[in-house]
């Protein structure tokens, strides 16, 4: 165990998984000569080649489309996509491709890939480069989607990935790469499907992934400092398959509930939740379940919009005592 | 162009006997298969589409024949003909179109989702052009594992305005991947024509801009096919080269059961191509060659006719899929890939 950070623990797992299965390699914008837009790739292609770490031109469609063919050929292909944001442009082959062949073909053949990429707002990067859409593919049988939110489930949940015999959206978050936190040096695999009690409360329930965990966490902690509110935040780390085991089992001990997620709360993952809640969990419930969100707006530039646009941990707290509160 | 071509008669036999007649045998069973699948669209059997490769047998056969054992094969979803080119049982082939758990893909795929991995066939695909992105990932995989095969994708003409096509001769020229893209141009994406729709309407002219090569040939002729298919495809396998092959080709009905195909095309265009019927073609050539006569002929329409006659037995015979296991195969379970 050593620390590190969020981009190191992305880059071991790659790695230790190219070491490990020549069938892996990966293939994406700037990965291999430019080191990767955020660095997660840098020095890959001078220690495993050209074949093993493959630069690609600006051309999501095709070469994410290859990956997902590359897949059915028996390789095992790790393709990034600069941002979730430039994703649209590949969106058939994710829809309508990966997650549809082993189901439309009767289970005849899969595809096993990784498609890793970043999203979510706060730096600056205005309406077409800040969005979080990782709840499109959540909604989409046929896929995967795993979200991490500390160093150490980047590494193991990428490993989880890279093994999985379906296709993975692995959605990392821009303003967590250079989070540390211990990174188990062994080869270390975080199970697909399982959420996290990231810190254990009993008057209400946080429920969040990537970034908005981390926020979470901090204003769980003034919750109890300053308002005598003790919080369980659950980080769901996998948004499909969703834990509702542990959310349910959270709501039982705490009969609140936040959900909090960087994106447009219309249909969104909150939604789900709380839909599911309420179905589920109805009886256990003590006041109406809250979300907090994104604002519904193309993210502005201007960094005090922006900040108004963004679930800011002040935000959360305060969405967090009406939760409670049950007002 | 088509007259410009040079006619399959004016060559010395191109291969043995038995494989012309093969030829031949496949064509006409793609042929009643597909007339038989309207019957049975009419009777219910079938639902959702049914696109439809009466007059294009030439292309289809001709292409699929030229692949090895070990190349593979990725189609757009005007299928049904590919699959039993490539060797499908047209049983399955059937009992796919009547949703049945015996069907090549257990019934969850339909027309436009015929597959045979063992055979190296993998799918048919109902985006236009969706498929052209998984060929170069087929082919580039083949590179990768250093195996002796290349990859034949075909799609239609309406596949080569759209950017996937543009992106996959890109990525397969760049990397050198063994791949020949094969357009069957039936001269309509669904009911806008080639000249409606395409501003350079030669299509193979299209590989000039990535430094690739390409061929157009008589689509209707199936020994022309078949020739330069085997060519380019071994020049895929050996030279590492992908290239693009345009064939001229014609589609008789309709875009899919929905479609008469009479509102956008003239009776006499129509005609003007039923002359060059594929079928029509070979077996004049195989007559003229003294290979074949109309007694043999007759028997290949029977041995093909009982053959689809057990399709369609195989088919009614074959289960329904049980609702128990509408969530099978969503994802992979233990031990498989």
């Amino acid at each position: 165990m050593a620390e590190g950070t969020y981009r190191q623990a992305l880059q071991q797992a790659l790695r230790e998984e190219l070491i490990r299965d020549e069938r892996v390699f990966l293939m994406g914008e700037e990965i291999g000569l430019f080191g990767g837009s955020y660095k997660i790739t840098d020095g890959l292609l001078q220690e495993f080649g050209e074949k093993r770490v493959r630069d690609t031109p600006i051309s999501e469609e095709g070469f994410l489309g290859a990956g997902i063919g590359a897949a059915m050929g028996g390789l095992r292909p790790v393709v990034e996509i600069m941002t979730i944001n430039f994703i649209l442009i590949a969106m058939d082959q994710i829809v309508n491709n990966a997650a549809k062949i082993r189901y439309m073909f009767g289970g005849a053949i899969g595809v096993p890939m990784v498609i890793r990429t970043p999203g979510g707002a706060g730096v600056g990067l205005t309406a077409q480069h800040s969005q979080s859409l990782e709840v499109w593919f959540a909604s989409t049988p046929g896929l995967i989607v795993v979200a991490p939110s500390t160093p150490a489930d980047a590494k193991g949940l990428l490993k989880a990935s890279i093994r999985s015999n379906d296709p993975v959206l692995f959605y990392e978050h821009l303003m967590l790469y250079n989070d540390k936190g211990e990174i188990p040096d062994e080869d270390y695999v975080v199970p697909i499907g399982k959420a996290e009690i990231r810190r254990p409360g009993k008057d209400l329930t946080m429920i969040s992934h990537s970034l908005m965990t981390q926020r979470s966490l901090k204003a769980a902690e003034e919750l109890e400092r300053n308002h005598g509110i003790s919080a369980e935040v659950v980080d769901l780390r996998s948004l499909r398959p969703l834990d509702f085991d542990t959310i349910a089992a959270s709501v039982r001990k705490t009969n609140h509930v936040l959900c909090i997620e960087e994106g447009w709360l219309s249909y969104g993952i909150g939604a789900e939740i709380a839909a599911r809640v309420a179905d589920e969990c109805f009886d256990w419930l003590d006041a109406p379940v809250k979300r907090i969100g994104g604002a519904e707006v193309p993210m502005p530039y201007s960094k005090p919009l922006e900040s108004a646009a963004m679930p800011s941990h002040e935000r959360i707290l305060e969405a967090a005592i009406r939760a409670r509160r049950g007002s | 162009m088509v007259e410009q071509s040079t006619r399959a008669t004016d060559r010395p036999l191109p291969l043995p006997r038995a494989n012309l007649l093969h030829l031949l045998e496949q064509m006409v069973l793609i042929r009643r298969f597909e007339e038989k699948t309207m019957e049975m669209l009419a009777l219910n059997r079938i639902r959702g589409y049914c696109h439809w490769n009466i007059g294009e047998e030439a292309s289809v056969v001709g292409a699929v024949t030229a692949l090895t054992e070990n190349d593979r094969l990725i189609t757009s979803y005007r299928d049904h003909g590919f699959a039993i080119a490539r060797g499908t049982p047209p049983e399955t082939v059937m009992a796919e179109l009547f949703g049945k758990e015996g069907g090549c893909a257990g019934g969850r795929g339909g027309s436009m989702h015929m597959v045979d991995i063992a055979r190296g066939y993998f799918g048919g695909y109902g985006i236009v052009a969706g498929h052209l992105p998984l060929a170069a990932g087929l082919a580039l995989a083949a590179d990768y594992l250093g195996e002796d095969r290349a990859v034949l994708c075909a799609f239609g003409d309406g596949a080569t305005n759209i950017g996937a096509f543009h992106e996959s001769l890109n990525l397969s020229k760049l990397w050198h991947l063994p791949v020949v893209w094969l357009i069957t141009n039936n001269q309509y994406g669904m009911g806008t024509s080639v000249h409606r729709a395409s501003a350079e309407a030669e299509l193979y002219k299209r590989a000039c801009a990535y430094e690739m090569y390409s061929e157009q040939v008589d689509g209707m002729d199936v020994l022309s096919v078949y020739e330069a298919t085997e060519r380019l495809l071994r020049r895929a396998r050996e030279d590492r080269e992908p290239s693009l092959l345009e064939t001229l080709t014609y589609r008789y009905p309709g875009h899919s059961y929905a479609d008469a195909g009479k509102s956008y095309r003239t009776k006499e265009e129509i005609e003007r191509w039923h002359q060059r019927d594929p079928i029509r073609l070979f077996q004049r050539y195989l007559e003229e060659h003294g290979i074949l006569n109309q007694g043999e002929y007759d028997l290949v329409e029977r041995r093909v006719s009982q053959k689809i006659e057990e399709a369609v037995k195989f088919a009614e015979e074959s289960p329904f899929p049980s609702p128990d296991t509408l969530f099978k195969y969503l994802y992979a379970e233990e031990g498989t890939k």
